[in-house]
């Protein structure tokens, strides 16, 4: 219909050309883009900094030579030095800290310290931990006079990832992740979440505006009230969906230029190694030969990471993700301009919020709760009931659901828009024409009931 | 013949009775009164020829044919409580309006500029109303309204927020736009603009109509045994048992009296009375304002 057209156009392009539009969408993808960027370029930063660390054993000689230097740390044990003397000239010799073992480690587990004027780093301190650990019970198997220990020892060595594998309905295996389905269904969830009640919520604004403004009496002149509302939902569902789009797109364009130009080479892999550094060299001299076998462990989780994430159902959920932003954005946007049209200002909408705002943070917690146990019936009911459907089911869907599961709450989820929006409709037409006047929930409900 | 027909129109919202069993008929090229104190029913019933309510039971007819919502095309409503977008400007937001009424764009671009130069309002084409005196908002308002040659126009107070010269001008163009073949529904508490411009009013209170006709009928009917009279000089006269005198005064060198018939006497007979007290140099009925009359039918009835 040719007037909805021109109330869309409207509704879109006075929204798109603000201020506050262009800043957001420009600033989101940048701050995004931080998010990413930022810690990377933290880790590596860190790891960059050599640190040299005087060792002290009380001349017990125990442990000479356990900790072993690595690319960012040097270990230099030091003979008749007392410690007490070294806390106050460390600093001056140019050591970044004091690592004191006492002789009793062996039987007490406390008796080490790190000396330091700053906090020392986690993956320093698991580096220490573990070499000392693996000495102290290297040691303590010694006692036992085991012959030929170290070819045990080698022949011990394990590492376990437990890797998962989804059959799908065809029965063939596909490498699965449960922290990409977890990751994927937390930003689906949220996303849902936050345009369903961002938007919503302008459209609220939206019909205040016009209300105390009393254009809407002008325009109801001119068009059916229904019109009006449908034709402001759908605008400020373009103008949401037309940022989104844009967020993408900047975000993986910042993202892919800042990748290029601040991390030159082979980028993520590189990064992704440098991180556990110290835990890797540790392996080494057991390990040994291991390490020589093609991908390093990192590079390996990456690639199955990236597998994963491929091995998602893509199509699935891109249609998913449209029909139900469609359906719960609509069901709530209807919502939000009836109690916009219900009110004379907006501090008004306070009473007429909450009941709204319960079923999205609702939706949202189960969505948060279906990341620890996708099958839990909680989250079954929830993907099922239309108010919570879209968030829920969305966190869902990469967990994997059955198609029947998805129809019936599609089929719900129509029915039930269909009845919001005729219903908002109803109370609309009434509501924008009313002034002066405190409504209630049963004003609302006689407003239903009016004719024409 | 009648280009707009209200019959029998009720209207109720809840329990309270907005319109009860009211007509009208709006003649062709008339400026049609709509009167009545506030909250007597009149936005409904404007409401209602603009289809933004449907009436409970009652029909209206535009041209003779059963009114249809593609009709609002043919409508143009300027409401009382004027609304425009704060932040939009004036000339967007006129082409807005006129493209809500079905105009083309390049059609409302044509006309928007010829009212806007006409009400000198062209060189504001780039400001947000918010921006503009509340005068030249009513002014856009106007142009809004009158944009798509609406063969029924329906003025809400348009005089208000006005200053008497732009209130001068706004006249001469509602008295344009009938010449130019438009119909006008005016609803005013300022009895004067009434008198000025109506032609037939239709007085509506607590939902019912109670006075209906054209403005000098009504005044006549109203007047019927009242008679101004002036004389020249300082002239003295009193009542008889035919007439009363209701007032009196002197005025340059003028004495005037107001007087009112107690029998069928007729005029000669009062001339011929009281012609012998002094120079006559004015007789006339004496019509009673508009005002008068809308505050006697209404406290009448209260």
């Amino acid at each position: 219909m040719n007037k909805i057209s021109v109330i869309i156009k409207r509704e879109y392009i006075t929204r798109v050309r603000k201020k506050s539009f262009i800043i957001m969408t420009i600033l989101a993808p940048v701050l995004m883009a931080a998010i990413i960027i930022v810690p990377t370029l933290i880790m590596m930063n860190q790891s960059g900094e050599f640190k040299k660390i005087a060792v002290i054993e009380d001349n017990s000689n125990l442990f000479k030579g356990v900790v072993k230097n690595t690319k960012d740390a040097e270990f230099v044990y030091l003979e008749n030095t007392k410690v007490e003397e070294l806390k106050k000239t460390f600093e001056k010799a140019g050591y970044y800290g004091i690592l004191y073992i006492s002789p009793e480690l062996v039987n007490t587990p406390n008796a080490v310290y790190l000396i330091s004027n700053k906090q020392p780093p986690i993956g320093l301190l698991q580096y220490i931990e573990n070499s000392l650990k693996k000495e102290i019970e290297r040691q303590k198997l010694l006692a036992y006079k085991i012959e030929n220990l170290d070819d045990i020892m080698k022949n011990v060595e394990t590492n376990v990832t437990v890797q998962t594998k989804k059959l799908d309905e065809f029965g063939v295996e596909k490498g699965t992740s449960t922290g990409i389905a977890m990751a994927l269904a937390y930003i689906l969830g949220f996303l849902m979440y936050m345009l369903v009640f961002i938007f919503g919520a302008q459209v609220m604004r939206g019909v205040i505006e016009e209300k105390t403004s009393r254009v809407v009496e002008v325009i109801i002149s001119s068009v059916k009230p229904v019109q009006l509302m449908m034709g402001k939902i759908i605008g400020i569902a373009l103008v949401g969906l037309t940022q989104f789009l844009i967020w993408i797109f900047l975000t993986v364009g910042i993202v892919g230029v800042l990748k290029s130009t601040i991390l030159p080479k082979s980028g993520i892999t590189e990064i992704s190694q440098s991180v556990p550094q110290n835990f890797m060299s540790g392996n080494q001299q057991v390990a040994g030969t291991a390490q020589t076998t093609e991908m390093s462990p990192q590079l390996a989780e990456f690639s199955k990471m990236f597998d994963s994430a491929m091995n998602q159902p893509w199509g699935l959920i891109i249609v998913c993700f449209i029909f139900y932003f469609v359906t719960g954005y609509l069901l709530y946007a209807s919502v939000f301009a009836a109690i916009g049209s219900a009110v004379d200002n907006e501090t008004e909408t306070q009473q007429f919020m909450l009941p709204v705002t319960i079923p999205i943070i609702l939706g949202l917690m189960v969505a948060m709760g279906t990341m620890q146990n996708p099958e839990s019936s909680l989250s079954f009911w929830c993907s099922m009931i239309p108010l919570t459907s879209p968030i829920v089911m969305m966190a869902r869907i990469p967990f994997g659901v059955p198609y029947w599961e998805i129809v019936i709450s599609m089929v719900i989820m129509l029915i039930t828009f269909g009845a919001f929006v005729w219903m908002a409709a109803k109370v609309y037409r009434t509501g924008i024409l009313m002034y002066g006047k405190k409504t209630s929930w049963k004003e609302m409900w006689k407003w239903l009931r009016y004719s024409g | 013949m009648a280009l707009f027909e209200a019959k029998n129109v009720t209207k109720q919202y809840g329990n309270q009775l907005a319109l009860d069993n009211v007509s009208i008929s709006v003649p062709e090229q008339c400026i049609y009164g709509l009167l009545g104190p506030n909250g007597a029913g009149k936005t409904t019933l404007i409401r209602i020829i603009n289809q933004i309510t449907g009436p409970d039971s009652g029909e209206l007819f535009l041209n003779g044919k059963k009114l249809m919502p593609a009709d609002v095309q043919l409508i143009g409503y300027l409401p009382e409580e004027r609304g425009l977008y704060k932040k939009m400007k004036i000339g967007e937001q006129a082409l807005y309006f006129a493209q809500l009424k079905g105009l083309s764009k390049a059609e409302a671009m044509k006309r928007i500029k010829y009212w806007f130069k006409k009400l000198d309002i062209i060189d504001w084409w780039g400001k947000k109303v918010e921006e503009l005196s509340k005068g030249m908002q009513q002014k856009v308002q106007f142009v809004t309204t009158v944009l798509h040659e609406p063969k029924l126009l329906i003025f809400d107070e348009p005089f208000t927020g006005f200053d008497p010269l732009n209130t001068k001008i706004i006249k001469n163009e509602i008295l344009f736009l009938r010449e130019r073949g438009a119909t006008i529904i005016f609803s005013t508490h300022n009895m004067e603009s009434v008198e000025e411009l109506c032609d037939n009013i239709t007085l509506i209170d607590k939902a019912k109509t109670i006075l209906e006709g054209s403005v000098n009928e009504i005044r006549n009917k109203w007047a019927a045994n009242e008679y101004d009279l002036i004389f020249e000089g300082d002239v003295k006269i009193e009542g008889n048992g035919h007439y009363n005198i209701l007032k009196q005064q002197k005025d340059n060198n003028k004495s005037i009296f107001r007087l009112k018939t107690t029998s069928d006497i007729n005029t000669n007979d009062i001339l011929q009375t009281v012609m012998r007290s002094g120079n006559i140099i004015s007789f006339n009925p004496a019509l009673p304002s508009m005002n008068e009359i809308f505050i006697r039918v209404v406290e009448a009835r209260n």
